[in-house]
């Protein structure tokens, strides 16, 4: 049994994700009760853990706010799937380790509520509702290495220890 | 192959004769800025992570401008958090009170930023500093505790599209209308992951100011940067703010460009990006009539004193419609006094505007500002995404200052050659 999906359109913006308002917040858990509330406000209350985000072109465009992918990954969601990213959110989303994958095709013809299973190894989506597949190309090897040690900083945090 | 302006300021922070499209590098740092958003956070995770260091405390700059003065109690246990963690790490440049001002408008006034360098910022308009020939892009809160940390952090080379600006500005048309066209021909996207690298035989027209709004709105296009090649109108900016050396850079003849935009200035005219989305542009025309509750004229994108100067000339002598919030941010403590020397904030009040001390302010629905359902702003901001400023039944529309300033006037979006 995979996990449901939440899907959204093309350049779903930060303000959208984690309105402004709420800036002044930093604890997860804070972050996670307002999570795409002016795009879905049933999100916060309807999400499981394990879910995924389907979003379409230019996800998460628009502010460097890392209260953005902090309250997605803070929500349980298990991935975001997007035809593709806004830089400044594709950084973010690597650097605090919350899995993300571009894949136009799966995030065309996945539908709201169908159940996938992710395997962030191979890039492999699985649709289990359509039963159908996609891949995602993966990551440059150094951005997998950092993705392997959980973050930027602790990659850093590993490389000082190593030096020290 | 050649590289354009981006790609050399990488290279040469990597230490590398050339690089290319596509390829991560690590490169040096020149300077790394943070706010009271997002500084926080940066702190928090440095400390989880055991890095309790700064590479070189000169070369950080922290400054409290988005919901300071603080709005409220958590927003200044975030400014009290962030002073602290300055004083344990000998960072100088911390600027709060009264030195405060809008960060993308207080760096380079403040020299802190030369052609040639590499700047990081935890803020998405951080891509402003191109106006004077440096890299610089917005990231998140955990690149920025790299960067304070190391010095250093990872980037991919970007493509690039070129801009060339032919002729000159027509009354009442300015940067903000040349970078609202841009975006609303190519899309929020249509830079995306890549940088704008401006040419033309315009250059020379276009103010210091116009450079810095249309850098500034880079990223509303998805762009990584917005850089301008320096010229004699760069120089006379940094003439006094900057001494040290720097290094500008000018693309290679045979640099590639995934893409090269004709813009003529002559031929634009005042614009609108309606709600909500800055790619939705039309002419302000189209607009016109359309009936507003707040007018804002301030921002990173246009509290320069050239924006102020463009919106007193309209709204001098005359009276905001009464039932319109005008509500004008000088970005600066320097360009506030500037704007009261020349008379402008006399002006500003006795047209029945309020002028606000530098912030960010209403522009991400601070504070200073706030929008009810159902009202409407015409802002000189640079998102009008849903919610921006307010509840997510609110309405922004981004225009210039002097449409900003003749729609405060009519109490409707106004043409400023109509007022």
């Amino acid at each position: 049994m995979g996990n449901k999906v939440f899907k959204y359109g093309d350049n779903v913006d930060t303000d959208v994700i984690l309105p402004a308002r709420y800036l002044a917040l930093y604890r997860h858990e804070d972050l996670a009760a307002h999570c795409m509330e002016d795009i879905d406000a049933s999100f916060a209350s309807t999400v499981r853990s394990g879910d995924l985000i389907v979003g379409g072109e230019n996800f998460g465009c628009g502010s460097s706010r890392e209260h953005a992918p902090t309250a997605i990954k803070a929500s349980g969601i298990s991935c975001v799937i997007a035809a593709s990213f806004a830089r400044i959110f594709y950084r973010n989303a690597i650097n605090i380790g919350l899995p993300i994958l571009e894949s136009p095709a799966a995030a065309r013809e996945i539908q709201a509520g169908d159940h996938i299973q992710v395997d962030l190894k191979t890039g492999e989506i699985k649709n289990l509702t359509q039963n159908k597949s996609y891949f995602s190309g993966g990551f440059p090897p150094f951005i997998q290495k950092m993705i392997d040690a959980g973050g930027l900083l602790s990659y850093l945090e590993n490389t000082k220890s190593k030096r020290g | 192959m050649g590289m354009t302006m981006t790609q050399k300021i990488f290279a040469k922070h990597c230490g590398r004769e050339s690089v290319a499209a596509g390829e991560l590098v690590n490169a040096r740092l020149d300077l790394v800025m943070g706010s009271d958003v997002t500084t926080p956070i940066a702190i928090q995770e440095m400390e989880k992570h055991h890095l309790n260091s700064v590479f070189n405390p000169e070369k950080i700059v922290l400054v409290m401008d988005h919901f300071a003065p603080n709005k409220d109690i958590q927003a200044a246990k975030n400014c009290a958090l962030v002073r602290k963690f300055a004083q344990k790490m000998g960072i100088r440049n911390f600027y709060d009170g009264g030195h405060m001002g809008i960060e993308h408008a207080l760096l380079p006034e403040q020299g802190f930023v030369a052609p040639g360098e590499l700047i990081i910022g935890a803020d998405s308009h951080t891509c402003t500093y191109g106006a004077l020939g440096a890299f610089s892009t917005g990231i998140g809160s955990t690149d920025m505790a790299a960067g304070m940390y190391a010095g250093k952090n990872w980037f991919k080379v970007p493509s690039a599209i070129r801009v060339n600006l032919t002729g000159k500005f027509r009354p009442f048309v300015s940067g903000k209308d040349v970078i609202l066209h841009l975006i609303g021909l190519i899309g929020v996207d249509g830079a995306r992951y890549q940088s704008i690298e401006f040419s033309g035989d315009a250059l020379p027209f276009v103010s210091i100011d116009d450079r810095f709004t249309v850098c500034n709105m880079a990223i509303e296009a998805g762009a990584k940067n917005g850089i301008f090649p320096v010229d004699e109108v760069t120089k006379e900016y940094l003439s006094g703010r900057v001494s040290r050396d720097y290094e500008p850079v000018y693309a290679d003849e045979d640099a590639e460009y995934s893409r090269v935009v004709e813009i003529e200035l002559s031929k634009l005219e005042p614009l609108v990006a309606a709600p909500h989305l800055p790619s939705n542009v039309n002419a302000a025309a189209n607009y016109a009539g359309l009936h507003i509750d707040q007018v804002v004229i301030g921002c990173c994108t246009n509290g320069h004193i050239s924006d102020l100067r463009q919106a007193a000339q309209i709204l001098r002598g005359k009276h905001v419609a009464s039932h319109v919030r005008c509500i004008i941010i000088p970005a600066t403590p320097q360009i506030y006094l500037q704007a009261m020397q020349e008379g402008l904030l006399e002006c500003f009040v006795r047209a029945g505007a309020t002028v606000s001390m530098p912030t960010c302010g209403p522009c991400n629905g601070g504070h200073v500002g706030v929008l009810a359902d159902g009202e409407r702003c015409v802002s000189t901001t640079n998102r009008n995404f849903v919610g921006r400023m307010g509840t997510k039944d609110s309405e922004i529309y981004l225009a210039s200052p002097a449409v900003a300033a003749a729609s405060a006037l009519s109490g409707v979006i106004a043409i400023p050659s109509e007022v």
